[in-house]
């Protein structure tokens, strides 16, 4: 699904990705780890299309398509979402106009008919319930006022009702205390598929608890320096990112045909 | 020709404008007019140089003939206008080209309550205006007031009794019909909302485009001790009108205001809304948008006078400056010696969507009590790529994100206008009124 060559990245001057590797196949959960600074995030922002980032080398396949030529837009119509590690708020635009322009937009693009207000309301009333929604944050201006963990659980929301193939979760854990993470955990779990891949980003072991993961790299330095089972994500937890160091990757990700 | 030839020409138009005013009696009325027009003849018409007009330009309008306006013989009222008229089912005063139609009013004298022309009631009750008019616009200052007020041949009253409640809006519509002469009127209103009543009233204009008009407009509001008075100004003339306008509010203790000012029409438009808190544990609320394209000129003036302690008062004005158009902001809060404890509060943002727009902005706070609260927020700015990324991350259109982005950050003045008929309108104004199920994608929006 996703095929991520030799990436590097740089912003200005500075080199963010130095050389990334990565194969994600339909219905795997990747969990991409690392120290801050490592990448991460940027790796994540590369695929859904943020142009602050500049692509020096490398490719990107999704679907089998180059990824990188894609607009935001075109990405997320064609299947690819990004769940935001800081979610932008937007005073006067309220989550359901949003969203709702947001499903319409792709829906037409698979050619599929626009859902109605009716519709819609009752698809998101649905979604907002299943993650334990206030139903009043649904009419609120996009992310205004809400609290870290809203925040975060109107993205999961968001994915739920836009469908994705390919999900990145960019640090949502962050800022969530524990009942929050489950619902969020639990919402993730409840839409895996076999024809849905999931890449999560995190710092902390904690959320892959409950978002057991396929496989799990490490990002040094922009770098993947190790690569792993969901044992890996363990194993860092108790011995911390101090002992990594770049180029002493084990294990690595296997080298792409 | 500089502003003072051109205030020089308009002035010698004057005597033929002053021989339209209606007859000047009772003689209070009389000697008023003939003080504010010698008032106004002192004061000249502002110039760039005064520091309260430097960024608004009169001299265009000043050089163009305006004659008083007849009476609109033609209903040719915008259909905008007639959607909002039928929206708002309460009392209405109808006013085309600056004359009073009964036939399109619904005037009203239900307890405690009367809206009707100020003619009318200058004509059958002149002792319910004599204690008000002009008592509270600064005509001995104001050039423009001063001119309203000598030459204003018809108006609004309205007056709200004590605990008086108006449930439904009531509307005060001003129409300039399509005409090809340059025409000027006056319009006053005098609005009085005694201790302990009730009400919401919309002021609307609006236009023709390729007609010049000039508007001067001058609105006086009293919201006695404990009343709640919530007022909206919309403004939607013509593309070669000019809009000066003042709104003079007088809060006695205990009342709470709220205004709306929505620009979008005219030419060349100013709007001054001056707040003066007199009394103790005053609330009011200020909200305006404008938005301003193509060679528009928008000043929005905002002054809030805390006189008296333990008031509070919060203010939100947006402004959208596209193509070529200006803008100017000038929001000022006074706290007097003896407000303490004042609570004010004032955020301004502009969004400059072209790069020949521009847009002067100026909060100004004096305060001279000490146990205050102040706060005042001014950026000027482009849309945000953090937001148009993310808007598009989820499938939107880079053209209509841009859309929706502008939308909202209308919206959020729009949003707070209690009316929901009204809002409504006002959103239709801006978007062309595609509902929820496809937002916004035409009306202003680029």
């Amino acid at each position: 699904m996703l095929i991520v060559k030799n990436l590097h990245v740089r912003v200005g001057d500075k080199p963010i990705l130095r050389g990334i590797d990565l194969e994600v196949h339909a219905g795997e959960v990747h969990a991409i780890m690392g120290p801050n600074g490592s990448g991460k995030s940027t790796l994540a922002q590369v695929i859904a299309g943020r142009d602050t980032y500049e692509v020096t080398q490398g490719e990107v396949y999704y679907e089998g398509v180059p990824l990188l030529e894609m607009e935001p837009e075109e990405r997320a119509r064609e299947g690819v979402f990004m769940a935001f590690q800081y979610p932008v708020a937007i005073p006067g635009l309220s989550n359901t106009r949003f969203l709702h322009a947001a499903l319409n937009a792709i829906r037409k693009h698979r050619g599929l008919p626009e859902l109605d207000a009716i519709d819609f309301l009752a698809l998101i009333r649905e979604k907002a319930a299943f993650l334990q929604m206030d139903a009043g944050l649904l009419e609120r201006p996009v992310n205004e006022g809400f609290s870290g963990g809203e925040k975060k659980r109107n993205e999961i929301f968001q994915m739920a009702v836009l469908q994705p193939r390919l999900a990145i979760l960019d640090e949502t854990d962050s800022g969530l205390d524990i009942d929050a993470l489950k619902i969020v955990a639990n919402g993730v779990n409840s839409l895996r598929r076999p024809g849905r891949a999931f890449i999560v980003v995190t710092h902390y072991q904690r959320l892959l608890s409950y978002i057991v993961p396929d496989r799990v790299h490490v990002l040094y330095e922009g770098s993947i320096v190790r690569s792993g089972g969901k044992e890996l994500a363990l194993e860092l937890e108790a011995s911390g990112y101090g002992g990594l160091q770049r180029g002493a990757a084990r294990d690595a990700a296997p080298a792409l045909p | 020709m500089g502003t003072q030839q051109a205030g020089d020409a308009f002035l010698r138009n004057l005597d033929g404008l002053r021989g339209h005013t209606v007859a000047s009696r009772p003689s209070w009325l009389g000697e008023l007019r003939g003080a504010a027009l010698g008032r106004f003849t002192r004061l000249g018409f502002p110039t760039t140089r005064q520091e309260e007009w430097r960024f608004t330009d009169l001299s265009r309008m000043l050089s163009i003939r305006f004659e008083p306006a007849c009476g609109g013989a033609s209903d040719g009222l915008a259909s905008e206008a007639w959607a909002l008229v039928h929206a708002l089912p309460g009392p209405r005063v109808v006013l085309v080209d600056g004359h009073f139609r009964a036939d399109l009013s619904v005037t009203a004298a239900g307890r405690g309550i009367v809206v009707d022309s100020l003619c009318r009631v200058l004509r059958d009750s002149p002792g319910l205006l004599a204690p008000h008019l002009a008592h509270y616009a600064p005509w001995r200052e104001h050039p423009f007031v001063a001119l309203n007020t000598g030459l204003a041949t018809e108006g609004v009253f309205v007056q709200l009794a004590a605990g008086a409640v108006q449930e439904e809006p009531v509307h005060l519509v001003h129409l300039w019909t399509a005409a090809g002469k340059a025409r000027v009127a006056h319009p006053r209103a005098l609005i009085l909302a005694e201790p302990n009543s009730r009400a919401a009233i919309v002021e609307s204009y609006w236009g023709s485009h390729g007609s010049v008009s000039l508007t001067n407009a001058v609105t006086e509001i009293v919201v006695g001790r404990g009343a709640v008075l919530e007022h909206a100004k919309l403004q939607e003339e013509g593309d070669e009108a000019f809009h000066m306008a003042t709104v003079q509010v007088h809060q006695q203790s205990r009342s709470s205001f709220t205004s709306h000012v929505v620009f979008l029409g005219g030419s060349l438009a100013r709007n001054e809304i001056n707040i003066r808190l007199e009394g103790r544990r005053c609330r009011c609320t200020l909200n305006g948008l404008y938005w301003a394209r193509g060679r528009q000129h928008m000043d929005l003036r905002t002054r809030i006078d805390h006189a008296q302690p333990a008031c509070a008062s919060e203010e939100l004005y947006k402004g959208i400056l596209d193509e070529r158009a200006r803008g100017v902001f000038n929001g000022k809060i006074y706290v007097h010696r003896a407000a303490q404890q004042t609570d004010a509060k004032q955020t301004n943002r502009a969004l400059v969507l072209s790069d020949q727009a521009r847009v002067n902005t100026k909060p100004q706070l004096e305060i001279f009590a000490d146990d205050v609260r102040c706060t005042h927020g001014a950026t000027v700015g482009q849309i945000e790529p953090e937001a148009m990324f993310y808007l598009r991350s989820r499938g939107i259109a880079e053209r209509r994100a841009r859309q929706l982005l502008i939308w909202a950050f209308a919206n959020d003045v729009v949003g707070r206008i209690g009316l929901a008929p009204l809002r409504t309108a006002v959103e239709q104004l801006l978007t062309a009124g595609d509902g929820l199920s496809v937002g916004p994608v035409a009306g202003r929006l680029p």
